[in-house]
């Protein structure tokens, strides 16, 4: 019993996927996507995607990490056990400034990357695409756009004559 | 989108020069040449991997894991003694072990230049090398950290550097470089990590599919059981840290913000950690050392030798692999002119310190600097100052640029003079401090010589994995500098238009 999950259509070249998006765009879809083995310049803006949210995980990486490296230098020479160097302060924000820089790198790394990860819903190690011999050879020079069938203005006949009229070939279903 | 310099107003004066000037059309080298297509690149980079193991690879590890366990035998032998077993002895407490992790730690800061700053300055050219210059920090930072972790004699104390609490009670000393210096060094390994992971996501979703796809397609059929087995292996291995990437335009529209937030994090920690490793040096109070020059001087100086031993490994790389269409003539060029220009930086900042020394009229300074030039040690200033200052002036020549080989031999002078300028630095002002009663001169014992040519071994029999396991270039970033990649079509590429 297989329900379909999307239907795909391959583009020739990087102009016509990026205006063909512009029309999948402009037709009023929401849940689809374009696939090409490399970032094509300007294709959010063509797929009309808003502007990403990792720096926001960045963000919050990176001020637990400045909070971190300020709190455990306060805690460990001043708090803890007051260690004496030189007869200066026991803490000053200055002299612990590259502990707090460093982890302020740190974490805003870590939060970076999962903030790739969440906001792409990766780690996906098994999604219906990956059935279609069609697909796989994204990874090599095929140019695809697939519109999903939970999307509200799917359906299956109208969709795949929109696909074709904007200039899809090797039109086909992906079956869940 | 910017408009083409071509279509600009021009007002009747500059006209009427143009049109008597008639400047040369300034045509842009493709970073691409000979008209590839995607399926050629993507083909190229993925055959290294997919392909039987050429002999010359197992020449090469066999090489490289002898020469390795040199490093082994050293560090059991130091661990088991102590570290008497080296050729420290007073008044030089600091020898090879922070000569050679400050040159390993120098050597990883090309690839995070490659891979950030490039990035950020918008340098196309940068992404054929990238992937192989990140994977040269990664190892660079292991060989360097071997050394600090092993100087400190009883190993299995290394844990009190980090803020771990322990039987005594005692916490790190934060207003010591020292203690900066493993924040930084770590710091910086990790996030180096990261940002090679990440980026290698993509490609190794395309080996993922790859395999897949030769598995499905049944061409195993007749073919041997290893053939098969090896992409069923590869099907699971790169398919689980592929985590499922499906090349969506809403997974690179992610990808790219989280490239570019980690490129702008990895600019001012490339810069920080070289500047934290000056200043175990600046911070202390001895002549030689207690200079505000260091920090830019020491940053020059690494990304010269990170360069120098790029091009030493991707010159070799692009003659055995063929990928003359991938690393240009003009990749190259750009190389060695970075070479040049970081390698006047620190021609320059040698002449500067002799200077401020004379200058600066402190007695001290004076005869610690006259002594590296004229002292005990002078012909290991000779070799830095030869190696680092002259041979990186032949790069103004275009002719030399274009002699590989040439190139290479330059880019070992400049590793090996970029490993005397640590020396100089470190044993020359140790050696003759303030009472000449206390004087010493600094040898190395075999222990140390064994143990630092060893992690070159350790360094290529990790090159080498990288090489054959993973994808050496990244295929994305390749593909979108070609201008078949190109949303507006190719002709745009070629007028050099950028938007």
């Amino acid at each position: 019993m297989s329900k379909t999950h999307a239907i795909i259509a391959s583009f020739p070249d990087t102009p016509s996927l990026y205006h063909a998006a512009e029309k999948v765009r402009d037709a009023g879809y929401k849940k689809w996507d374009t696939y090409s083995s490399f970032p094509v310049h300007g294709m959010p803006a063509a797929q009309g995607q808003p502007r990403s949210k990792v720096p926001i995980f960045t963000f919050c990486g990176g001020l637990t990490g400045f909070s971190i490296g300020l709190s455990i230098v306060w805690f460990m020479n001043f708090f803890d056990y007051p260690l004496i160097v030189g007869g200066k302060p026991f803490f000053s924000p200055v002299f612990p400034f590259p502990i707090m820089y460093e982890l302020t790198i740190l974490l805003s790394a870590f939060g970076t990357l999962g903030g790739m990860f969440i906001t792409n819903l990766l780690p996906q190690h098994y999604n219906p695409f990956f059935e279609s011999d069609t697909f796989l050879e994204v990874a090599g020079d095929r140019l695809l756009i697939a519109i999903e069938a939970r999307d509200s203005k799917f359906d299956a006949q109208n969709t795949r004559q929109f696909l074709e009229s904007i200039g899809g070939t090797d039109i086909e279903e992906i079956t869940a | 989108m910017a408009s083409s310099p071509n279509d600009s107003p021009m007002s009747p004066t500059q006209a009427a020069i143009l049109s008597k000037v008639q400047p040369a059309e300034l045509v842009e080298q493709p970073l691409v040449t000979n008209d590839r297509d995607f399926n050629w690149v993507t083909n190229k980079i993925c055959r290294i991997v997919e392909t039987k193991t050429p002999t010359w690879w197992w020449v090469c590890m066999a090489v490289a894991l002898l020469t390795a366990s040199f490093t082994g035998m050293g560090l059991a032998y130091l661990v088991s003694t102590g570290v008497g077993v080296w050729g420290l002895a007073n008044p030089i407490n600091w020898g090879w072990a922070i000569v050679n992790f400050v040159f390993w730690i120098g050597i990883g800061h090309a690839g995070t230049l490659i891979s950030a700053v490039l990035c950020l300055l918008k340098q196309g050219w940068r992404t054929s090398i990238n992937r192989a210059a990140e994977a040269m920090t990664i190892f660079a930072v292991i060989c360097a950290g071997i050394f600090p972790l092993f100087h400190v004699g009883r190993i299995w104390f290394a844990w009190w550097l980090f803020p771990l609490p322990n039987a005594n009670a005692i916490w790190p000393q934060f207003r010591s470089p020292l203690e900066w210096d493993v924040f930084a060094v770590s710091t910086y390994g990790t996030v180096s990590v990261l940002f090679w992971y990440m980026g290698m996501i993509p490609d190794l979703g395309v080996l993922r599919d790859r395999a897949v796809q030769r598995l499905k397609s049944g061409i195993h059929e007749g073919a041997g059981w290893l053939t098969k087995g090896m992409d069923v292996f590869r099907k699971y291995f790169y398919g689980i840290f592929a985590m499922g990437w499906r090349n969506a335009g809403n997974h690179w529209r992610n990808y790219e913000m989280a490239y570019l937030v980690l490129a702008g994090l990895s600019t001012p920690l490339v810069l920080s950690v070289h500047t934290i490793v000056s200043f175990d040096f600046a911070v202390a109070q001895l002549p030689g050392w207690h200079t505000t020059i260091f920090p830019p001087y020491f940053v020059a100086g690494a990304i010269f030798s990170g360069f120098g031993m790029v091009l030493t490994l991707m010159l070799p790389l692009r003659a055995v692999y063929g990928l003359h269409d991938l690393i240009t003539q003009r990749h190259i060029d750009n190389m060695c002119k970075i070479c040049l220009g970081t390698g006047s930086i620190v021609g320059y900042a040698y002449i500067m310190e002799f200077f401020i020394a004379w200058y600066g009229a402190n007695p001290y300074e004076s005869f610690a600097f006259i002594n590296r030039g004229f002292g005990q040690y002078s012909w290991a200033y000779y070799m830095m100052f030869g190696c680092n200052v002259f041979t990186p002036q032949l790069f103004w020549f275009s002719a030399v640029r274009r002699n590989a080989a040439l190139v290479w031999v330059m880019s070992i002078f400049i590793n090996v003079g970029m490993w005397f300028e640590r020396f100089v630095i470190t044993v020359t002002s140790l050696a003759n401090d303030f009472l000449p009663s206390s004087w010493g001169y600094y040898s190395p014992t075999i222990v140390d010589i064994f143990t630092f040519f060893g992690t070159f071994g350790v360094f290529s029999v990790l090159f080498l994995m990288f090489v054959r396991f993973l994808p050496l270039m990244p295929i994305g970033e390749v593909k979108y500098v070609m201008p078949q990649g190109d949303p507006h079509g190719p002709s745009d590429h070629v007028k050099g238009g950028h938007h």
